[in-house]
């Protein structure tokens, strides 16, 4: 009977799913799973496409007579796109149309008065609000500061300072300069954190370094029971350098790391991703069951095994951040709640998919993406999806509740597994004083606390609204047990009365 | 003993009758156990004050208590998947540990001088969950009424339950032995890698016995393709 019926479902299914399946068949590069997001549970639940490729920008589509070779980093300003083409010693300057076409403005090899006047494998670029830009001259060990037109205006060298190993030559990889001209950079072997100058040049110390974190028998375990030989074998006791660095417009710095063991990443010992503020410490917000460290579960014995590695993060001007892994070629982007909002992505070599991204960027809510090894730079536009998430996020920072639970409920109609939008309509439900509505939708999303505050003032009205019938009741229980103690002692003494007369 | 052969059929009703007050005196002691742990435990066991059946109610509440917080507790206070949650698994988690202890215990009372059987170890165990039933049944009621903010009270009563049941079966076996305190401490220690020995055995035993099976088998396989 039971396996009838089993037959009989998956025939139905299979009929339903007969029309739809000529609409899957079409291969736009966009397999079934390639967005998600995670459950309450953390399990892996599919949703739509919250962005889709616009275009993928290669060598040949901007007419370079020499393709890029081993690009390293993007950095966007207004409609300009920089791109680091490391291993041509070059900057490349595009900058894209109101039909969102990219085009090349120019090629940056020689700056004009400075020696060397060329690059040798220039590794990031940045610019001020001023319009100069610095430029992360790697292996002429400099960071070199130029306006727009080129002209020399000054250089950012390895600090002569105690501070700083001097038998370790700068190789600066990446930088960002902050609204009053201050450079952070990333060094290579540089493990005391970011490096940091002041707008004049002068080196100014460390922020943010990573701490060292062992235990108290790994400790013991190194410092007693192993040789000198077995100690150098090992992993030293040394704080690890960061992956890469971004600004905020408010200045903060965010910073991924890849370095960490895989069990230090739920209990959120590893911070894969930080804001750092100007004492170096981390500020990222965590409201989220799980941390943002990208994806929570990966299958064993496949080739991309592993936790997610960022190997570089851009934050939005809504201050959301999206950070994208080299380990499965994939973009996580994080509310400023740390609240995951979608994930996409794979590797390979279809539209969309990456061998090894590098860098990301953004233009508005736009994404371009870096693959160091493919040389090319792939554009992501929003979906109807993507925007209304992004829609639903504005409207509530900016005070527009309402608007934002009806934008929420949109984006429900589209995924129905979005906890985000639940809080968000809950949020907006108890605003209007609909606490019984506003605890369901809590409760689908799991939230304890809005849950919890939504309950206190829904019990609240139970209770006046229904505070005779209480009192009623707890007046009874008092009174009636009385009553019957009371009756009962009458009868008996009416009893005892009654015997006494008949024994005179 | 006697309570639990006058509740089957073959009892005569007044033999019946006796039973059934008999066991509804034992239910009701209890209650008396967990108040006055010291001189209630010794009676339990000494005076026959306690029975089989009683403690076997008290053990079922218990899973049973155990179940019904896992699926009727307000999710403010449980972290309980509840789509992933086997009743039977549940239980079965509980009870074995609860028997390969009880078992332990009994088998390393004679090496310590123990005077309890393990009748007698089973039914202390039993009565020591009774605080459990109490408080955590009243609870998942309670955990519907309060919210999030109030979580406090919720886990301060929770952990009590847990305290005075750990709290008891220390009484328990102690009194059921005729143990001093430190004697206690250290028994229960052994008790636990008597259990984990058990543990071993079992997991030995079978693995051993998939093996042997395994021989006969292919034995068999081999002996069929030489005749045919």
């Amino acid at each position: 009977m039971k396996r009838t019926q089993r037959i009989l479902s998956f025939a139905l299914a299979a009929l339903l799913l007969l029309p739809m399946s000529a609409a899957l068949a079409v291969d736009d590069g966009f397999s079934a799973t390639y967005t998600y997001n995670y459950d309450y549970w953390g399990d892996l639940r599919e949703s739509p496409d919250a962005y889709r490729v616009d275009q993928v920008v290669y060598s040949r589509s901007l007419g370079l007579d020499v393709p890029m070779r081993k690009p390293q980093s993007l950095y966007a300003k207004g409609s300009d796109l920089y791109v680091c083409d490391t291993g041509n010693n070059r900057i490349l300057q595009l900058r894209r149309d109101a039909d969102k076409q990219f085009s090349l403005v120019r090629v940056i090899s020689e700056i004009n008065g400075a020696e060397p006047a060329t690059f040798n494998s220039p590794s990031d670029i940045a610019l001020d609000s001023a319009g100069n830009i610095y430029i992360c001259d790697t292996n002429n060990n400099r960071i070199v500061k130029v306006d727009k037109d080129l002209n020399y205006l000054q250089s950012f060298v390895k600090p002569l300072d105690s501070t700083f190993d001097q038998s370790l030559s700068f190789l600066p990889s990446r930088l960002v300069v902050d609204s009053v001209g201050r450079v952070f950079t990333l060094a290579t072997h540089v493990n005391k954190g970011l490096v940091k100058y002041e707008a004049n040049g002068e080196f100014t110390g460390f922020v943010g370094a990573n701490t060292v974190k062992y235990n108290l028998w790994e400790y013991i375990w190194k410092t007693f029971f192993t040789t000198k030989e077995q100690r150098d074998q090992q992993a030293a006791f040394v704080p690890t350098e960061y992956e890469n660095i971004c600004i905020d417009k408010e200045g903060f710095i965010y910073a991924t790391n890849i370095v960490f063991s895989e069990y230090d990443l739920m209990s959120d010992v590893a911070k894969p991703i930080r804001r750092l503020n100007s004492i170096g410490s981390d500020i990222l917000i965590k409201n989220d069951r799980y941390p943002p460290i990208g994806d929570l579960e990966w299958v064993e014995g496949t080739n991309d095994y592993g936790p997610s590695k960022f190997k570089d993060i851009t934050v939005l001007d809504n201050d959301i951040y999206i950070a994208v892994d080299r380990t499965r070629g994939r973009l996580f982007g994080y509310d400023p709640q740390g609240i995951m909002l979608w994930a996409f992505g794979t590797k390979g070599n279809s539209e969309g998919a990456f061998l090894s991204a590098i860098s990301i960027e953004h233009m508005g809510n736009d994404l371009m993406v870096l693959d160091e090894n493919e040389s090319s730079i792939t554009v992501f536009t929003p979906t109807e999806y993507g925007n209304l998430i992004y829609r639903a996020n504005d409207q509530y920072l900016k005070g527009d509740y309402d608007g934002s639970a009806d934008t929420w409920r949109e984006v429900l109609k589209l995924n129905a597994n979005y906890n985000s939008a639940f809080i968000g309509i809950g949020r907006a439900l108890m605003r209007q004083e609909a606490y019984g509505e506003a605890m369901e939708y809590f409760k689908m999303a799991h939230d304890r606390q809005n849950y919890g505050r939504a309950y206190r003032y829904y019990r609240k009205i139970l209770v006046e609204k229904n505070i005779g019938w209480i009192v009623a009741v707890v007046a009874a229980l008092l009174v009636i047990p009385l009553v019957i103690r009371k009756v009962k002692g009458v009868k008996e003494e009416v009893e005892a009365y009654e015997r006494r007369k008949v024994a005179h | 003993m006697n309570a639990a052969k006058s509740l089957t059929n073959g009892a005569s009703p007044a033999e019946r009758r006796a039973g059934w007050k008999r066991y509804k005196a034992s239910m009701r002691y209890g209650l008396y156990v967990i108040f006055h742990p010291f001189d209630g435990f010794w009676d339990l066991v000494h005076e026959q004050r306690g029975s089989l059946p009683a403690a076997h109610t008290y053990l079922f509440l218990f899973l049973l208590t155990y179940v019904l917080r896992l699926m009727l507790t307000n999710f403010q206070f449980i972290t309980a998947p509840i789509q992933y949650i086997n009743v039977y698994e549940q239980c079965g988690s509980l009870l074995f540990p609860f028997l390969v202890l009880c078992v332990s215990n009994w088998a390393l009372s004679t090496l310590f001088d123990g005077k309890g059987r393990f009748r007698d170890i089973y039914m202390a165990m039993c009565y020591a969950l009774v605080p459990y039933i109490l408080i955590q049944l009243p609870l998942i009621l309670v955990s519907n009424m309060i919210s999030f903010d109030e979580a406090a009270y919720y886990q301060v009563l929770g952990s009590v339950s847990v305290i005075w049941c750990v709290f008891l079966v220390f009484v328990g076996l102690m009194q059921v032995h005729d143990y001093t305190p430190g004697k206690t401490v250290i028994f229960l220690f052994f008790t636990v890698f008597g259990a984990l020995v058990i543990l071993f055995l079992i997991l030995v035993f079978f693995s051993l016995l998939s093996d042997a099976i395994g021989f006969f088998v292919s034995l068999y396989r081999e002996i069929a393709f030489r005749l045919y």
